[in-house]
Formats: C-alpha cells, structure tokens, sequence
C-alpha cells in the first residue's frame, strides 16, 4: 500500500512538476553552477581546452582597467537614469491621481514607449540623434546640438540615459500610480481642511505613505538599467571609441567576440554582486522611511 | 470659484502637452518615414509632401519583414502558451503536495528570479554550443520554458494558495483523476492571473533581442527586433527605410496594446508589485 502511494507521487509529481522543473534546471540551475565553476577555469573556445585557474579570473576583472572604468560609466549611467526617470515618473503619477478628465488617455500615451523593446528604441533614438538634432542645431545655430549627440563621449552619455528613462517613465508611473491609491482620501482631505497647503500635503503626507512604492520603482529602475544591453547596442554600440560601453555590453563583447569566456563570466558575476548591493542598500535605507497610515 | 474650476482644465492641457512633448520622438519618425531619405535629411520637421509608401515596401523587403514577423509570433505564442501550462501545474503540485522536494525547488526557483540573464548567458551559450542544440527555434522555446518558469511558478503558487480545496476534493469523489481535475476545475479558476502572466511574457519574448542573437544565426531564424539590424549592415545608414521598418515593427504591439490597454496595464502592475 505504501510503496503503491509512493508510485501514485512520484508519478504526480513527474506528471505536473517533470517538465517546468527540467527545463529550469537545464536553463537555468545548471548553467548557473556550470558559469560558478567557470570563472576558476581559462577556458577558451578558439583552444577547446581548460584548466583551473583559481582566483586569477576575478584578479584579472579587477585589473582590467576597461572594465572598472566601464562599471563607474555604468554607475553614473544608472544613478541619472534612476534619478530623472522617478522623478518625472513620480510627479506625472501625481498629476495623474488628482482627478482630472481624460486620466486614463494620458496614462495610455506615458505608458506607450515601455511597450517597443531596447533594440527598436535605441534606433529610434539613434535617428533623431544623429540626424533630426544636429539638423536643428546647424539650421536655428544651437551649438548644443550642432553636431550630433553620439560622437562625443560626453553628449553620447546624455543620450544613452534620455533614451533609456524614456522608456522606464511610463513603467514607473504605473507603479506609482498604484501606490498612490493606497494614500487613504479622508486623511487628505483632513489635512486640506486643516489649512495644510499642497506643498505640505505632498512632502508630509504623500511622500511618506508612499515610500513602499519608491523603493520598489527604484530597486526596479537599478537593477534594470545596471543590465542595459539593447539601448547601447542600438543607440551607440559602445562607441565612439568604446568610451560609452555599459558593463553589460562589455562582458557580451568580452566573451562572444574576444572569447574569454571565463574572464566575462567573471565580470558577470561581479556586475550581479554589484547590483545586488546597490539594490539592496537602497530597500533597506529608504524602508526606514516607512510610516503607517 | 471659477478659478477653482479653471485649474483642472489647465492642468489638463499641461499635461497634454507634456505628453505630446514626451511622444515627440514617436511622432518624428512616423512623419518621417514617409519621406525620400534626401527629403528627410533637408528637412525633417516638415510633414511629408505625400504620404508615399515607398520606404515601408522597401524595408518590408529588407528586413525580411514576413519571415520576422512570422518567427517572432511562432516563439512568442509557443513559448508562452509552454510557460503558462507548466508553470500552472508545478505552482499546483507546489501548493497541494507539501514534500520535501517540492518545499527545496520552490525555494531554488525564488532564490533564482534575483539572477540577472547575463550571469547565465556565457555557460548557457558554451553548453548549448558544444551540444551544438544553437541555431535552432525549439531550442529557443525551450529556454524560454526555463527562463520563465520561476516567476510563473511563483505567481500561480500565490494565486493556487487562495483557491478552497472543497471543489478539487468534491472532483476526487467523483473518480476524477489528478489530471484531469487540475485542467477541469482547478486551471478555469486561474484565469486572472494566467492573463497577468500572458501580458507579461509576451510583451518580454516579443521584445527580447539578447538571447534570440545568441542563439538563433541564420537570417531565416531571425525574429523581428533581430531583423532590424539588417538596415546597419551596411556602412552609411539608409535612414528612411529604417523609420519605415522600426514602425512597422512597433505596430503589431500597438495594436495589442489598443486592444488590451486594461489588461496590460493590470498585468504590469500586478507584476512590478510582487
């Protein structure tokens, strides 16, 4: 009886768990313990042959001035684009909630460039860059724009976190929006009645009953741009002069074009730990900030 | 009072002006792609003089838009339809049959949604390489299953936590088996979250440009954000075409999006909030 059970589950749990459970640990699991081990070899696709190396991939990452160069690159690119895209995020989600007609066409159109994906984006951005400005600065003589953003490493940056927060924006906003309707009315409304100004309603009360979601929008926003692989492929391919290659796109470089899969593995490990803390940091900062209704 | 009045409708407009400003980009390509690439490069703010369709039968046949499109919808309706079935019935078998093993891969899987791709994408393409499984759209599908998994997995765990066993248990009664209870009773109950799910896979597999250029090479593999890249394959950039292909690869989305506005934005709300 018991040993006819034991089938019955093991048949049950081949029947609804086999599957999913395969696929992630020949997707996932494996290749992650697989890419852990990685990082102690020196393999190399053009020989095909490996040897532990102990530690030295992770000495070469940080001995590799390209790379700590590129991961501050990263780090400045994700602190603007996380700063300006919660910001707009945050004060269009609060124009949004107020109850004015048409809300829900004006969140329609904030929402609608989070739906065309990095590649087609950075294109996008990439045409007007290169062409539409550089037009407009030679014909109205605006030196800002009088040659195009991409060449200069510089401007390029700019380019990389207007295009990249053009997309989190309305992702954002969803997210505050959604945050937002948990900021109880009545205790709003006491407040006005109180003689409490908008300012004050804002930074005492809104603010704080709404830190659970600017923590969440801020963890999204760090650890999706930290990884930023299309928009600068698309809009600078790294370029010029590989000055503008994000961490992400130097490790693609790292291991598919120059093959040193165990050094990009490396990097990928320590772009994650990066992230993590980062992202990690901030929950934990800012959800001392929390206050109860 | 009438000032009090006043200000909705002026805030209004701000903020239908601050959102023309935001679509700016959108507009200028869209306008622009129905231009001569010459006209377009003298003048790129005015409107077209005739809305010719020159530059989309061009791109259409430059970016292989057929062969894209079809590639794109084949792996994205596969590979969610495989994601929603299996993850359904392993949140289920999590939910339901509390053993050991099941409590450990539950854990695993959660612990594994913290990965980013690139921490798996270097052993995943070594791997699948020396299998030499690359090239190939099931091998796509495939890991796709794998990659979501986790998140499906978790979402029908929450969602399978709150449906009462009292239906399942009247079902068992009755002679059902395990199966088939599952896909009669226990998956119409899931219906919300399984639209939830969809919204999300979609628009990710639709979008997705690192993984499928790892995997997929020859030119009829490719899918749309892929075949994009045929406009760049040259030294100069022939501009109009481009507009014209980056529409038309932004349309099918749109479209979904005119549709479905409620819920996707359902959808990506319930996702970002977990």
């Amino acid at each position: 009886m018991n040993k006819k059970m034991y089938l019955r589950n093991t048949g049950t749990f081949l029947l609804f768990g086999g599957p999913a459970v395969f696929a992630f640990a020949a997707v996932v699991f494996i290749p992650f313990i697989v890419g852990l081990f990685l990082t102690f070899t020196n393999w190399d696709v053009r020989i095909g042959d490996s040897s532990l190396v102990g530690f030295s991939n992770y000495v070469e990452v940080f001995k590799d001035k390209t790379f700590l160069t590129q991961l501050w690159f990263t780090i400045k690119y994700v602190f603007f684009t996380v700063l300006i895209s919660n910001l707009m995020a945050f004060f269009i989600a609060l124009a949004l909630t107020s109850g004015l007609k048409g809300e829900k066409w004006l969140r329609t159109g904030f929402f609608t460039p989070n739906l065309i994906g990095g590649i087609v984006l950075g294109y996008l951005w990439q045409t007007l860059f290169s062409q539409v400005l550089p037009y407009l600065g030679k014909k109205y003589e605006w030196a800002l724009f009088s040659s195009s953003w991409l060449t200069n490493t510089d401007t390029a940056f700019w380019a990389l976190v207007i295009a990249t927060a053009w997309q989190f924006v309305g992702y954002l906003m969803i997210i505050y929006i959604a945050g937002f309707s948990g900021v109880p009315g009545d205790v709003l409304e006491a407040a006005s009645i109180d003689g409490a100004n908008r300012s004050t309603i804002l930074r005492r009360i809104t603010l704080p009953l709404s830190v659970p979601a600017i923590v969440i929008c801020i963890f999204i926003s760090i650890s999706r741009s930290f990884l930023t692989y299309d928009i600068n492929l698309a809009l600078t391919k790294g370029g010029p002069f590989n000055s503008t290659e994000l961490a992400s796109y130097h490790i693609v470089q790292k291991a598919f074009l120059s093959n040193q899969y165990g050094v990009g593995q490396a990097e990928a490990v320590v772009l994650f730990a990066v992230v993590a803390v980062f992202a990690l940091t901030q929950s934990y900062l800012l959800k001392r900030l929390e206050v109860e209704s | 009072m009438t000032a009090r009045k006043f200000t909705p409708a002026i805030k209004s407009l701000f903020l239908y002006l601050l959102l023309f400003i935001f679509l700016i980009p959108f507009i200028m390509i869209l306008m622009n792609s129905f231009k001569k690439t010459q006209q377009f490069v003298e003048s790129p703010l005015s409107f077209p003089s005739s809305i010719g369709f020159e530059n989309y039968a061009n791109a259409f046949k430059k970016m292989d838009f057929l062969q894209g499109f079809v590639n794109s919808m084949l792996i994205t309706v596969v590979s969610v339809i495989l994601i929603v079935i299996f993850s359904s019935m392993t949140g289920y078998l999590f939910v339901r049959f509390k053993w050991k093993v099941n409590t450990i891969l539950f854990f695993i899987m959660l612990a594994s949604m913290t990965l980013p791709f690139q921490v798996i994408m270097i052993p995943l393409v070594m791997l699948y390489g020396n299998m030499d499984l690359l090239n190939m759209k099931s091998t796509l599908l495939f890991m796709y299953l794998g990659f979501g998994i986790p998140f499906g997995v978790f979402t029908f765990h929450g969602f399978i936590k709150g449906v009462p066993l009292e239906l399942e248990e009247s079902a068992y009664i009755e002679g059902s088996s395990r199966l088939r209870t599952f896909f009669q009773v226990v998956l119409p109950l899931l219906k919300p979250v399984v639209v939830t799910l969809v919204v999300l896979d979609v628009l990710w597999i639709w979008n997705d440009y690192l993984l499928p250029s790892l995997v997929l090479i020859s030119p009829g593999l490719k899918t749309l954000p892929l075949s994009t890249y045929a406009f760049f394959s040259s030294y100069s950039v022939d501009y109009s075409p481009l507009m014209a292909g980056l529409i038309m690869t932004i349309i099918p989305v749109l479209v979904l999006y005119l549709f479905l506005q409620n819920q996707i934005i359902k959808g990506i709300t319930e996702g970002a909030l977990k």
